[in-house]
């Protein structure tokens, strides 16, 4: 497992080289095609506001303001992180949203986050605390890859203890499976 | 015997500050094998029948819950003695029954009770057992569980399982999805339920001491996983452990002197052991995988825990002593996490995982020999009984969770369930705090 995490960091770097440079109001200025993840990366028009990111099938603007994080039509309204089950590794359609979450917190030096690690119902609930620590960890590095702090993250592990969804079938298993982002 | 199914329903609580939910219990499957034995109604002197103390009742539901005894129901009773001149053997063994126990109950003077009882062998027409006690009115239903106790340990050779506590975690939705959790102690039939922490954030983890007087947890409630010991008596309680990062999973020593936990102050959840005392924390386990629900073998020496270091969940043992390497336990599958040690330390229960399907099972260290003992699909936190007979453990009926018991057989199989509400995590107590 640990490899792998390697494996995406290292991707991650190769992909950072290729991006767009970030104007000095703090907004991105999207070019060219991140296409490599699933996500789509669109382009930033002159009022500064991007054309679109994907995620989950729905388009979203980027842009790194303040308010950002409550625009939502902005993909850092986004802030649930799934996952595979037994695993901690970030998903590829989910690594765009991390990144614009550690670039929104590189740029907003005063914000703070709780990032929150959650596990489906499956297995021995300590081991699932174990677990969803794992996978906000997993969140919280790549968050510092793209340029947070660590004291702007505290993470708290509730394993199976808080669903999201009190099913027991395959459609809440997936919606436990998660890290969430909660900005104080 | 033919298999029997036994519903046994809970009467209502005493006291309405008290939790307002009971457990019910459910007897689903029978034994082949199961002693006949009837237990006559007492004899109530200077006092009309307790409802909610009837002594006689109490043994009745222990022994047939124990899944050993198969007792004869009263209204099957052709006679009903209550002194040993009235006893009359040849109809007890035309009925079939080969123990009978009768007894009285009587209110003195003060206030108090004396309560007595005889246990006859229908065989051999002869008194095996007989003794009184004292009690008050709180006490009677404990001393009806002692008895149980006494019978059980004179006709099978366990050890008690009764006149002890459980503590589980419940939690309960309203309707705009928050979740209300509590911890709760029980007697073993459900009675009584007491409720010694009520929380808007999760609860965990309950494990009692070894003389039955404390609790540790881990708590949420300041917004984080800590660890608590609550003095059950007292209701006082300690903050043992708010490490950064996880805090989970204690375990009591059997000298009742430390803690194992799982912390990942370090960087990644290990084992450690804490003196709760002094506060003298030693680590035990020092790998980047997930090493977790540590559990304490009865010579106090060594531990087994859940490790992921083979790269899924598997069971391991390591010594206490400097620079033991853990050794792995579990072989079969790809999912062996959350053990139990028996109070003799020869079995290990644990959930074994296979696909969705997690179920309870039992291994045997000195054979390797595995038994898969429940049929899942979410069954979890086995917990064996102080005498060793059965396992209580967490599962899922028709979506809800609740608790069952399974003897260490496969034999037997009862669920406990509790009014409403989700139960889960029990903890059974080694011995009744008197």
């Amino acid at each position: 497992m640990k490899k792998i995490i390697f494996v995406s960091i290292a991707m991650l770097l190769l992909s950072a080289c290729a991006e767009q440079a970030i104007k000095d109001d703090g907004l991105m200025d999207a070019g060219a095609s991140g296409d490599q993840y699933g996500a789509t990366v669109g382009s930033v028009d002159a009022a500064g506001v991007g054309s679109g990111t994907m995620l989950a099938g729905q388009e979203y603007a980027v842009s790194y303001e303040k308010s950002a994080i409550n625009d939502p039509g902005n993909i850092l309204s986004q802030k649930i992180i799934y996952f595979d089950f037994d695993s901690s590794d970030i998903r590829e359609d989910y690594v765009e949203l991390v990144k614009h979450h550690g670039k929104y917190m590189a740029l907003n030096t005063a914000s703070r986050i709780r990032l929150e690690g959650h596990t489906d119902e499956r297995g021995s609930r300590e081991y699932n605390v174990a677990l969803a620590d794992r996978r906000a960890q997993a969140v919280k590095r790549l968050l510092l890859f793209e340029g947070a702090s660590s004291d702007q993250v505290t993470i708290i592990s509730y394993g199976e203890e808080k669903p999201a969804d009190f099913g027991h079938d395959e459609q809440a298993w997936n919606l436990n499976r998660r890290a969430e982002i909660i900005y104080e | 015997m033919k298999l029997k199914r036994i519903i046994i329903a809970a009467a209502l609580l005493f006291n309405a500050t008290l939790a307002n939910a009971v457990l019910n219990i459910d007897i689903t499957e029978g034994v082949e094998g199961a002693m006949p034995i009837a237990v006559v109604p007492f004899r109530w002197v200077g006092s009309q029948k307790l409802a909610d103390a009837d002594v006689s009742a109490i043994i009745t539901s222990d022994l047939a819950r124990s899944g050993k005894f198969s007792p004869l129901s009263e209204k099957d009773m052709l006679s009903k003695p209550t002194t040993p001149e009235q006893v009359d053997f040849k109809t007890w063994r035309i009925a079939g029954i080969d123990h009978l126990v009768i007894g009285a109950v009587q209110l003195q003077k003060d206030g108090s009770y004396q309560v007595q009882f005889r246990l006859f062998d229908v065989l051999k027409s002869q008194q095996v057992l007989g003794y009184s006690f004292p009690a008050d009115r709180q006490s009677l239903r404990y001393v009806a569980h002692r008895i149980s106790d006494y019978i059980l340990e004179q006709l099978t050779g366990l050890g008690p399982a009764f006149d002890t506590r459980i503590a589980y975690v419940t939690s309960s939705r309203s309707a705009n999805k928050k979740i209300e959790y509590k911890l709760q102690v029980a007697d073993t039939d459900g009675f009584n339920p007491q409720t010694l922490l009520t929380s808007k954030e999760p609860i965990m983890s309950p494990v009692w001491s070894p003389d039955s007087r404390k609790i540790a947890y881990v708590s949420f409630e300041q917004g984080k996983a800590e660890i608590y010991i609550h003095d059950i008596s007292s209701g006082k309680r300690e903050k043992v452990a708010s490490f950064d990062g996880i805090n989970g999973a204690p375990a009591w020593s059997p000298d009742s002197n430390r803690l194992a936990m799982t912390l990942s102050k370090d960087g990644n959840p290990d084992i450690y052991v804490l003196h709760i005392r002094n506060k003298a924390l030693s680590r035990v386990t020092n790998h980047w995988s997930i090493d977790t629900e540590a559990v304490w073998m009865p010579d106090g020496e060594s531990l087994v825990f859940t490790s992921s270091r083979s790269g899924k969940p598997q069971l391991y043992q390591v010594d206490l002593s400097a620079g033991s390497t853990p050794k792995r336990v579990t072989f079969e599958g790809n999912y062996s996490a959350n053990a139990s040690v028996s109070p003799d330390g020869k079995a290990i229960a644990f959930v074994l995982g296979e696909g969705n399907r997690f179920r309870i099972a039992v291994m045997y260290p000195e054979t390797r020999l595995m038994q898969v003992l429940t049929d899942g699909p979410q069954d979890e936190s086995p917990e064996f009984a102080p005498n060793g007979s059965m396992i209580l453990y967490a599962s899922q009926v028709n979506g809800r969770a609740v608790l069952a018991a399974v003897s260490i057989d496969g034999g037997h199989k009862q669920r406990l369930v509790l009014s409403d509400g989700e139960v889960r995590e029990p903890s059974w107590a080694p011995v009744r705090k008197k």
